[in-house]
């Protein structure tokens, strides 16, 4: 067990460092989420939509499609030179390898969110410091979910020949739970609900997790072996 | 008899079952057009029912058979099994776009609206993305061997998915309360109604599984060409 | 013509190894042996098989009949233990361009869980004559220098077994040189080594044992016997029997 967090750790560390490096993803993200906050701003009636309606969705629609700017890019470096079977050879187990890029893409995407949400704040105006303990879990819960599933996927979509276009088409369905459920938990927070309205939501989104991870384990072999 | 010569017969038999089933479907039409009785509150519209519903069933045995196969691939590792579930995908793609299709024709004179984000629309919504995607992923992997890994971890993956679609919907539904609409597939249908409901079921059933089949033949027989040539070319 | 299946507890041995991609059958049956320090040249040319041979060795691919025995223990593609026991050389380096040589190397030591990474990377660095380089991007080394890397991040974990998929491929005369003393290095320390190419001049002066892969078979197998030109000769006639 300590190998494989061991072999997981040093996999995702070296995906940060690279990404650190090279910086396009992170900043593409970044640059994506500026400009749905500048397009919405303006797309909208402010007499007639309040911004507290609006948030959650465009907030959620923000990190998913950052996400996946950089979901294609775990193994997509990996295609470099082969090294993928670098990590193939190594005595690594490939539920290390997956975890590793989990947890990679972990980082990716919980850094655009730490950056997304404060501008989220300031530009739609909602409040987000009370309830921020509540969110922050809604947020993770909802992103391991799709990043665990985002990085399955990823690892077959890079292998075919319209690799960007072909993540988005397989992963969509599988966003709708987790994605629904942190929306709607998301709106009931801004608008100031108790978050035990949301439970139901929120076994849902666990569900999924569980579910999905230990799914997402047990088949990563088959999507990487010959 | 040789394997081609096994799927050749196969496909002609299984053709002619489609043609059967074909006739059968019109025979349910004719029945429901005319013998079966008009509802009182949705008019002609919902003799569509009788279409759509039993493809929704259809629709979701061959999701749930995909699923299973996918499994049966992982385990087994059978290319024969590979070939099974990509045909019960294909055919699943059929009826699923009929049932998305039906759906909003019955709809729109009883709702006004083509679409509304009605439970089972919406969860068979996503089912014909998940097949979209397993056909889309099924055409971009060349090798065999890994087309068919790929295919099975997606199908295995898809069917997981659908109690979760489901519980979302209904939750969203739950906390969004949309206008109440007329239930399909009520227990308590009057005698010629039912009864033209069972027939066309057991109609939708007998096509799905002679266009199953069929599209199987197919299958082998293209996969026992390729084998040929290929026995050939070294020779 | 099949070969005598060394001892029981041959350094490798490959039994009736086949593998199929769809309908083509890229091998229909290997069969070798080889004891610890011997050298396989395997000679072929394009579309023989070489490659998926050598993946299977290296457990990278699974064969769909016969095994692979590594000092008669079978090569199951999960156990760690004998992945440990196996490098290889290839014609890409496996490498991120984006890291300086140090940092991949440390990161190969990493995953490998060896200890005093600084001491390993810094004399495997050494060995292959790149340590003033260090600290800068693979990315901006020439392909010379790249297959060097290759070999440090290859033999990091000191492999008894070394697989070489046609390292020469690229190469300049310099380069060439470079890596042919490196490997007469690797045979004097008594490493086992199978090395793949389609150019029998690079090969032959380095191996104990040559073969001579056509069509998914071994045309033949055997220690060395006979020079260049002999070879030559066996070569062309085994490629155009099939051909």
């Amino acid at each position: 067990m300590g190998e494989l967090l061991r072999a997981a750790w040093a996999i995702a560390a070296k995906d940060v460092l690279l990404e650190f490096r090279s910086r396009t993803a992170f900043v593409s993200a970044l640059v994506f989420t500026a400009l749905v906050l500048a397009i919405f701003n303006f797309a909208r009636d402010p007499t007639a939509v309040s911004a507290v309606d609006l948030a959650p969705g465009i907030l959620w629609i923000t990190f998913t499609f950052a996400a996946m700017l950089g979901l294609n890019r775990a193994f997509g470096l990996e295609r470099e030179n082969r090294a993928l079977d670098g990590l193939l050879l190594s005595p690594a187990s490939r539920t290390a390898i997956y975890l590793g890029k989990v947890l990679a893409n972990l980082v990716f995407v919980g850094s655009v969110e730490a950056i997304a949400l404060p501008l989220f704040a300031l530009f739609f105006n909602v409040p987000i410091l009370p309830v921020l303990g509540p969110l922050v879990l809604v947020i993770a819960l909802a992103t391991v979910g799709f990043v665990a599933v985002g990085t399955l996927m990823s690892s077959m979509a890079v292998n075919t020949r319209l690799a960007e276009l072909m993540l988005p088409v397989l992963l969509l369905p599988f966003l709708v739970p987790p994605v629904t459920a942190a929306v709607q938990m998301t709106a009931r927070l801004f608008a100031g609900r108790p978050f035990s309205e949301v439970s139901a939501w929120l076994r849902l989104l666990v569900g999924y997790d569980i579910v999905f991870v230990a799914a997402c384990i047990l088949f990563f072999e088959s999507t990487i072996e010959e | 008899m040789t394997p081609i010569e096994a799927f050749e017969r196969a496909r002609r038999r299984s053709a002619v079952w489609i043609g059967v089933g074909l006739l059968l479907m019109a025979a349910v039409y004719v029945r429901a057009l005319v013998f079966t009785p008009v509802e009182a509150v949705q008019g002609l519209a919902q003799k569509i029912f009788y279409i759509h519903v039993p493809s929704a069933w259809v629709a979701f045995l061959a999701f749930g058979i995909l699923g299973v196969t996918s499994a049966v691939y992982l385990f087994l590792k059978d290319p024969r099994v590979d070939l099974f579930a990509a045909s019960t995908a294909e055919v699943a793609m059929v009826f699923t776009t009929a049932v998305l299709v039906t759906g909003p024709i019955w709809g729109k004179p009883i709702w006004g609206t083509w679409w509304t984000w009605d439970a089972r629309l919406t969860l068979t919504l996503f089912l014909w993305f998940v097949v979209l995607g397993y056909l889309v992923l099924r055409t971009a992997v060349h090798e065999p061997g890994q087309r068919a890994r790929y295919s099975a971890v997606l199908g295995i993956l898809g069917a997981l998915l659908v109690p979760f679609i489901h519980v979302s919907v209904y939750l969203f539904r739950t906390m969004h309360p949309m206008p109440v609409v007329l239930r399909p597939g009520k227990p308590t249908l009057p005698g010629a109604m039912l009864a033209t409901l069972l027939f066309s079921f057991a109609v939708f059933t007998l096509f799905f599984v002679a266009l199953l089949w069929h599209r199987y033949a197919l299958a082998r027989l293209a996969d026992a060409r390729a084998r040929a040539e290929a026995e050939r070319a070294d020779a | 013509m099949p070969a005598p299946l060394g001892g029981a507890r041959a350094a490798l041995a490959v039994r009736g190894l086949e593998r199929s991609f769809g309908h083509v059958r890229a091998l229909r049956g290997i069969d070798f042996a080889l004891e610890a320090g011997d050298s396989l040249a395997v000679f072929g040319p394009n579309g023989a098989g070489k490659t998926t041979l050598l993946r299977i060795l290296a457990g990278l691919l699974r064969p769909h009949k016969g095994e692979v025995l590594l000092d008669g223990a079978p090569l199951e593609r999960t156990d760690a233990a004998h992945r440990r026991r196996v490098g290889l050389i290839a014609h890409y380096s496996l490498l991120y361009d984006g890291l300086t040589a140090a940092e991949n190397l440390a990161f190969y030591a990493r995953l490998y869980g060896l200890r005093d990474r600084e001491a390993l990377v810094t004399r495997a660095l050494e060995n292959v004559g790149l340590a003033d380089r260090a600290g800068d991007a693979v990315g901006t080394f020439s392909r010379g220098m790249v297959q060097r890397m290759a070999i440090a991040r290859a033999l990091l974990h000191e492999p008894r077994i070394v697989l070489l998929d046609e390292p020469f491929s690229g190469l300049d005369q310099r380069a060439a040189a470079t890596l042919r003393d490196l490997l007469m290095r690797l045979r004097a320390e008594r490493r086992t080594m199978v090395l793949v190419t389609h150019n029998i001049d690079e090969g032959l002066e380095l191996a104990t044992h040559v073969a001579i892969q056509v069509a998914g078979r071994l045309a033949e197998f055997g220690p060395v016997a006979g020079d260049l030109a002999a070879y030559r000769a066996r070569y062309a006639e085994a490629t155009a029997s099939r051909g």
